[in-house]
Order: C-alpha cells, then structure tokens, then sequence
C-alpha cells in the first residue's frame, strides 16, 4: 500500500509538469485550432536559455525569470511571423509548419549545445527526500511552482480584463472585433503565454530528466495524452488530465508494463480516448472535421 | 401621412453616411453602389428580402467585408478599416446569428462588450438590467444555455455595452416567436426613447422595422430602390403588397 | 508533347536510371540511389494518404519499420530469400495499416496527425521491448546478409541491390499511377476536394479512406523491407520520430498530390543531408525545418508542381 502511494505521489509531482504542456497545447487550440507539435521543443529550447544564464552566473531565479521574458517574448514573435499567415491554410500547411519548427528547434539546440547530456539544477536543494521519503525535495519544490504557476494563470484568464478578452477571442473571433477586442494581439498574447508555462515546465522537468535536445518529446506525448483525456477544450481538463497521465505513468511503470513501455502506454491512452470519448472528462464533443 | 411622433426625434445631421457602396465577397458582388443616410439621434431601417444585401451592409460598415465607395462615420472614411477599431469608434453591432459567446456567462457577455471601456462599467450593467430583467436573473448562467429571445436581448445589451454613437442591428427578430419578437421591440422602443443613440436597423420584418423607424430604405439585389421617410414607406401601395402583406 | 511522346521519354529516363549509375557511380553512390528508390515508395505511400487521400499522417516511419522489420525477421529467422519478403511485407503492412487506419480515419484531420506522431514516437520503444526481443534483436537490431546477384550476373552487391531496387520501385510507381486514376483514385480525389459532395454522391468516405490508408501504409512499407535489404541491417534507433518527420519533409517538398513528387522529395532527403552534414551533426534537421516551412508559405505544391508550372510556362513561350 505504501507503495502505491510513493507512485500516486510522485505522480503527482510529474504530472503537474505534464499538466503545464497540456495547458498550454489547449490555450493554442482553443484559441486557434492548431496542435501546437512544437511545443516541446519550445520549452526544451528555453530550458537551455536558462542553463546558458545560470553557467553565466545568474543567480538562478534571475535565470528563471528572464527565460520567461524570452520565451514570451519568442511566442509572441512566432505566431505573429508564422503561424498568423497560415491560420487559414488547411490542416497540412499549419502541421508542416509546427514540424518545421520541431525541427529547427531540435537541430538548433544540438548545433549548439550538442547532444550529450547536461545536468540542470534545481533551486530546492538537493537534501534527503521528505514526506517519509516519498518526494524527493525537487518534487515538491517543482510541484509547489508549477501549482501556483497554474493558479496564477487560472486567476489571470478567471478574473482580469485582459484574461476575458483573451478567452473571448479563443471562443469566438468575430463578435470579439465586433466589441473592439484586438483579436490578432490576443493570439500572440496567448502564444506567449503558452511558451513561457512550456518554459517553466522544461526548467522543473530538466533536473529529473537531464538537459538534452530530445528531452521533451516523452513529456510531449504524455501532455497530448494528458489534454485529450482531460477533453482538449477545457483548460482546467488538461491541467487535471495531465497530473493523471502522471499518476497513470508511474502506475503502469510499477505494476502493469514496466518503465520501458512508457511511450507506448501515451499511445494507447491517445487512442482510446479518442476511440471511446472523443471529448475526454471535461471537454465539449467538435464538430469532426473532415 | 408623416407620422409626426415618428420623424421628430431631436435629430443633428447624419453620423453615418454611404455613398456609391460598393461590396464583394471575393468576386461575388453584392452591393452595387448605395446610399443611404443615419441621422444622429434617428432610427434608419433597411429593408429588403434575403439576399439582398442587408447583413453585407452592416458587414462593411464593420470593416468584416471589403467595400468600395464612401462609408463616411462621423465625418471621417471608414471603409475597410479594421473591425476593432471601428468598434472603439463606438459603433456597437448585434450580429447575424446573435454572436453569442456561448461557453462564457452572461456577465462575461456583457462586460466583453465594455472591453473599450476605461471608465466603469459598473453602472451600465444595472442599466442593462433595467432594461432586460432576464439576463439579470441569468448573470452567472452560461450564455449558450439561454434561449433565443434571451441570446437576441444580450447581444442586444452586449452592443450598448460599448456606449455606441450609432448601433447596427442584423434582425433581432430573426428566428423567434411573436411574442418575444414583441416583448424585444418594446424594449428596444424604450432604448431608442432614452440612449438617444442613432441606429441602423436591418429587418425582413419590414412592419415591425418601420413601426420604429424614422428613415427607410429599401434594398433589392444589392440597390436601393426607394427610400424615404419611414410613414412613407410604410403608405407605399407595393411596399405594402411586397413587404407587409395587407 | 503527346502522351506516347512522354511515355517514350519516361522509359527512356527508366532504362537511363537503370545504366548510367551501374556504369559511373561508386558503391557508396549506388547505395545512395538504392535508399532514394525506397524512400521515394515510402513518400509515395505518404503522398496517397495525404495528397490524394486528404489525410495528414505524421506516423509513416512506423509503417516503414514494419516493413524493415518484416523482411529482417523472415530473413534472420526463416531464412526467406531477400525478393520473397517484400510481398509479405507489403501484406503485412498493409493489414497493419488497415488495422489503424479503422480506428484512426474515424478521428480525422488534426487528431489523426496526432495518433500518427505518437505511433512514431513510440515504435523504438517497442522494437526494443523485451517480450518481442528473440524476434527483433532488441536493441541490437539485425544484421543482414547483402545478396549477391543471381544468375552469374557480373554484378557487384550494390549494382545488384539497385538494379533489383529500382525494378520493384517502378512497378509499384507504375502501380500507383494506374490506381490514383482508377475509379479509386478519382474518388480519392472527390472527397478530398469536396467531402460533403463526395459523401452526398454515394462515395464512401470510410471506405475509400481506410483503403487509402491501408495502400499507403503497403507502399511505405515495401520501401522500408527494400531500404532494410540495401542497408543490410534494423535497429530500433534508425526509426524513430526523426526518420517520420523527413518522410514529411520529403512529402511537401516534393508535392503531396503527386507520384512523380515522391521522386524529387526522396533525392531531397538523401542528398541534401549529405551535402549539409559536412557543416555539422545537426545541420540536415535545421535546414529541413526551414526548407519545410519555406515550402508551406511559397510553394505548398512542392516540387512537382512548381515544375510544372514551368513546363506550362514552356510550353505557352513555343
């Protein structure tokens, strides 16, 4: 029993990263139907401008917080020049673009920062694991971040102007021009938004893993796994589905089919959700789009 | 007969002027060069049947068409601009369809509608109450969960949300039953009587249309074809046999 | 030009592929054009489920090593003759792809693109697991054998691997041709362009999709067992997301609606890696990424169809 509960706990702790890349996958396609394939590699790519930083000799938070301003900074930048063009090309152009930037991304970080892999502090102390040595300090520490990260920006979109703004524009484009809102802008904002909680999830995630150019695409497919279980159009249904698809992954790992099937357990996850309940838990059903 | 309470709103001259407008979806035209006129202070109904070009109008004055011609707002062109700045000019727009935003609550509906506000809009809300005391019973519902009438009367309330200078309205009787039809015109009568906004009014309904109207016009395939003041229009011997039926 | 003048030409172009390499180029050469041979059939499964069938499938490096895998197997374990597995690797990619193009076409549009990137995602892991690893070798992989030619041809390994390489290729190329303008094809092309119309014609889309789909998967996967011969050895790791994605890239590169597109993507992503790796490791994926989305803003038809502007163009200039 005690096991179980080690597993459901520290599932928790990679869930809430997990739950972080859900998030942000669903603001990108609540607000423009896109899947965003690149959003790993965003965050990998922003991990490593935080490492870049910290060997700088910024102070580690320091390091946090500029890696936030740019990678919303680089959001931003993104959807305006690339995505914003294509946002009423058909399904094969908006996907060969997000791939394109896979690659960019992917290849560009091993050009530069090779592909061996790197050791990623962690600002909570390394110390004996707490909670009768079920979570080591970094779970907690990272748990605790990403938990008031999503609070944060649950308190943003819930309660400020802007955050109503930028929901309006996700749902419905056109009668949010026709009350003034600045719907082009509230995109950019969104992708911003979205790289920076992609960013945060890559510098938890790093001291558990290891830094390297493919780190992210494992937590990809579990944050996709994550936000179609918890219904692809709901927020708070990604951010749940993916602190379970963290719980599911410890648990398969443990009892069912073992660490080295992980990938494959994402897969079938996917699949059945999308078989048996498109909408997910929380999700409203779509249209299916031929 | 001019109905004489009908065309003496205390009326300047006209905040909304077209001339020759022109507007095409790709390369489908569909208004060949119109003019029209909404005086400041007054009621402007257009009418005409489907397809004939009402709702690409109020598109093009929204800058979501392209158009050529004139489209003159306040003294200044405001053709094919962008939507939203159209919108901080204070026009407020109670689309085709109603442009509900379903998945939020009516709150959320009605404060969206004050987005370019930067004073309060505390007390407009109270007023959008006073005058549709059922989206004050609905505040926290979600607005796709409303019924029709409910969803025509927040949009409705969603565009005065904007303190509009002039108001476009895209058939608010479209698609609901009579009576609600009615409770939604004597409401809008009030507003017209207290906001002092100018209006717009595109209607198939051309009775209800003219029963609130100061200036009419009648659009067929993409023209005018008669316009005038609307107790005119309405004594017109083959309006009444096209459009009002009596 | 009339069409008995084009169809000359292409056999020419045919036996010139065939001949020119066997006389000039080096092993290593040869081995080159072989791979493009089977990339160029796995493209071609890709195009017929994206260009021609409207469906985008980010996973076909699966399919690929399905059929890598289904000749290693049967030649390491059975001892089937090289030749002898393709058409069990095209049946049995083909039934795989049936199998997930059942559940998957149901989704359609963007959630198919999904299901496909995890399945490419996922296949190392699976061709490492332990419970399959008497067959695949685990991560080891399988080492093949390269075939001799037969019959006392004097002809090396490698000139014999592309003759025999470059004959199934245009087969199945011509194959491909004929089914894209059979009543499948045609009504491939229907609910592509028109769905609703296609649908309200009486064609059906599942059917026609899944069908698609599973021709796509055969395609690539009869590619997969050629590479898998050519190279002479599978290993988990030379399939991974990295070999889907340049599929893709060789795709809309070449142009997605078209079969002599596949060609043209296929020399892209063999050769232009080699000409890119000599700058560094990572280059080739970088320069894919930007080419990628270059393609998607000006020239979506790829290479097939900016080509045949040009021959457009050509031809109104006479």
């Amino acid at each position: 029993m005690e096991g179980v509960l080690h597993q459901i706990i520290s599932g928790i702790a990679t869930g809430s990263i997990y739950a972080s890349i859900s998030l942000a996958l669903v603001m990108i396609f609540l607000a423009t139907h896109q899947i965003n394939f690149a959003q790993g590699e965003m965050a990998m790519f922003s991990t490593y401008v935080a490492l870049t930083l910290i060997q700088a000799g910024v102070p580690y938070w320091g390091a946090f917080v500029l890696t936030l301003v740019f990678s919303f900074i680089a959001g931003m930048v993104l959807q305006r020049t690339l995505l914003e063009p294509l946002a009423r090309a058909p399904v094969l152009a908006s996907v060969g673009a997000f791939l394109g930037l896979l690659l960019i991304f992917n290849n560009i970080a091993g050009w530069i920062f090779t592909y061996t892999l790197q050791p990623f502090p962690t600002p909570f102390g390394a110390g004996a694991p707490i909670l009768g040595g079920m979570l080591s300090r970094h779970e907690l520490g990272s748990t605790a971040v990403t938990l008031v990260v999503l609070t944060a920006v649950w308190a943003f979109f819930r309660f400020t102007k802007l955050g109503l703004a930028l929901r309006g524009a996700a749902y419905n484009p056109v009668s949010s021009r026709l009350v003034g809102i600045p719907v082009a802008r509230m995109l950019s904002l969104g992708w911003g938004l979205a790289a920076a909680i992609g960013a945060i999830a890559g510098m938890m995630v790093a001291p558990i893993v290891f830094l390297d150019p493919n780190m992210m695409a494992g937590v990809l497919l579990y944050a996709f796994a994550g936000a179609l279980l918890g219904g692809i159009t709901s927020p708070l249904g990604a951010v749940v589905g993916g602190v379970l698809m963290g719980v599911i992954e410890n648990i398969a790992g443990a009892y069912i089919v073992g660490t080295e099937l992980k990938l494959t357990t994402a897969l079938v996850i996917i699949v059945v959700v999308l078989v048996f309940k498109p909408s997910g838990l929380f999700g409203k059903t779509l249209a299916n789009r031929v | 007969m001019v109905d004489p309470v009908a065309s003496t709103p205390i009326q300047g001259g006209p905040i909304l002027e077209a001339k020759g407008l022109h507007a095409a979806y790709g390369q489908v035209r569909v208004l060949h060069g119109i003019d029209f006129v909404v005086n400041t202070g007054g009621v402007t109904a257009l009418l005409g049947a489907n397809g004939a070009g009402k709702t690409t109008t109020l598109r093009a004055i929204c800058g979501m068409v392209r158009s050529t011609g004139d489209l003159m707002y306040d003294g200044k062109r405001i053709n094919n601009m962008a939507t939203e700045a159209i919108a901080a000019m204070r026009v407020g727009h109670v689309p085709d369809g109603r442009g509900t935003f379903m998945e939020l609550s009516v709150e959320e509906n009605l404060r969206l509608g004050g987005y370019t506000r930067k004073d309060s809009i505390e007390p407009d809300l109270e007023r959008m109450f006073a005058y549709f005391p059922k989206l004050k019973d609905r505040f926290r519902q979600q607005a796709g969960t409303l019924s029709g009438g409910e969803q025509q009367m927040l949009a409705i309330a969603r565009a005065l949300m904007i303190r509009p200078r002039l108001l476009l309205l895209d058939e608010p009787s479209f698609g609901l039953a009579p009576l609600i039809v009615r409770e939604i015109f004597e409401i809008m009568k009030q507003i017209i009587a207290t906001e002092r906004t100018s209006i717009l009014l595109v209607e198939q309904n051309a009775s209800l249309a003219l029963s609130v109207a100061d200036m009419a016009y009648l659009l067929e395939t993409g023209k005018i074809v008669m316009s005038g003041p609307a107790a005119e229009i309405r004594q017109d011997e083959s309006v009444r046999r096209a459009y009002l039926g009596y | 030009m009339t069409q008995s003048n084009s169809r000359f030409l292409l056999i020419l172009f045919v036996v010139a592929a065939a001949v020119v390499p066997l006389v000039f180029a080096s092993g290593y050469q040869l081995f080159q054009l072989t791979l493009v041979v089977a990339y160029a059939l796995s493209v071609l499964g890709k195009n017929l489920v994206t260009g021609y069938g409207g469906q985008v499938s980010l996973g076909q490096g699966a399919f690929y090593a399905v059929g890598a895998y289904t000749a290693a197997i049967l030649m390491e374990h059975f001892n089937v003759p090289y030749w002898a597995t393709l058409p069990v690797a095209a049946v049995v990619t083909g039934m795989v792809g049936l199998a997930l193009g059942l559940p998957a076409l149901r989704l359609g549009g963007l959630y198919l693109a999904l299901v496909t990137f995890a399945m490419a995602v996922a296949v190392p892991q699976l061709l490492k697991y332990k419970l399959f690893e008497n067959w695949t070798g685990g991560v080891q992989g399988i080492v093949l054998n390269k075939p001799d030619a037969p019959f006392g041809l004097p002809l090396d390994p490698d000139q014999w691997v592309y003759l025999f390489t470059l004959s199934v290729g245009v087969v199945l190329f011509v194959a491909a041709t004929n089914l894209v303008r059979s009543r499948i094809g045609l009504a491939l092309m229907a609910i592509r362009d028109q769905p609703l119309a296609a649908e309200a014609m009486g064609v059906e889309l599942s059917r026609y999709k899944t069908l698609t789909f599973g021709f796509g998967a055969l395609f690539t996967g009869v590619g997969g067992a050629l590479g898998a011969i050519a190279v002479g050895f599978v290993s988990p790791d030379s399939f991974s997301i990295a070999l889907s994605l340049t599929l893709f890239v060789g795709m809309v590169i070449g142009g997605a609606s078209s079969i002599s597109g596949a060609v043209y993507g296929a020399l892209f992503i063999v050769f232009v890696p080699n000409l890119a790796e000599e700058i560094s490791k990572a280059i080739p994926g970088a320069i894919f990424g930007v080419i990628l989305i270059l393609f998607m803003f000006f020239a979506p038809g790829g290479i097939a169809s900016l080509l045949s502007a040009q021959m457009r163009r050509f031809r109104a200039a006479r």
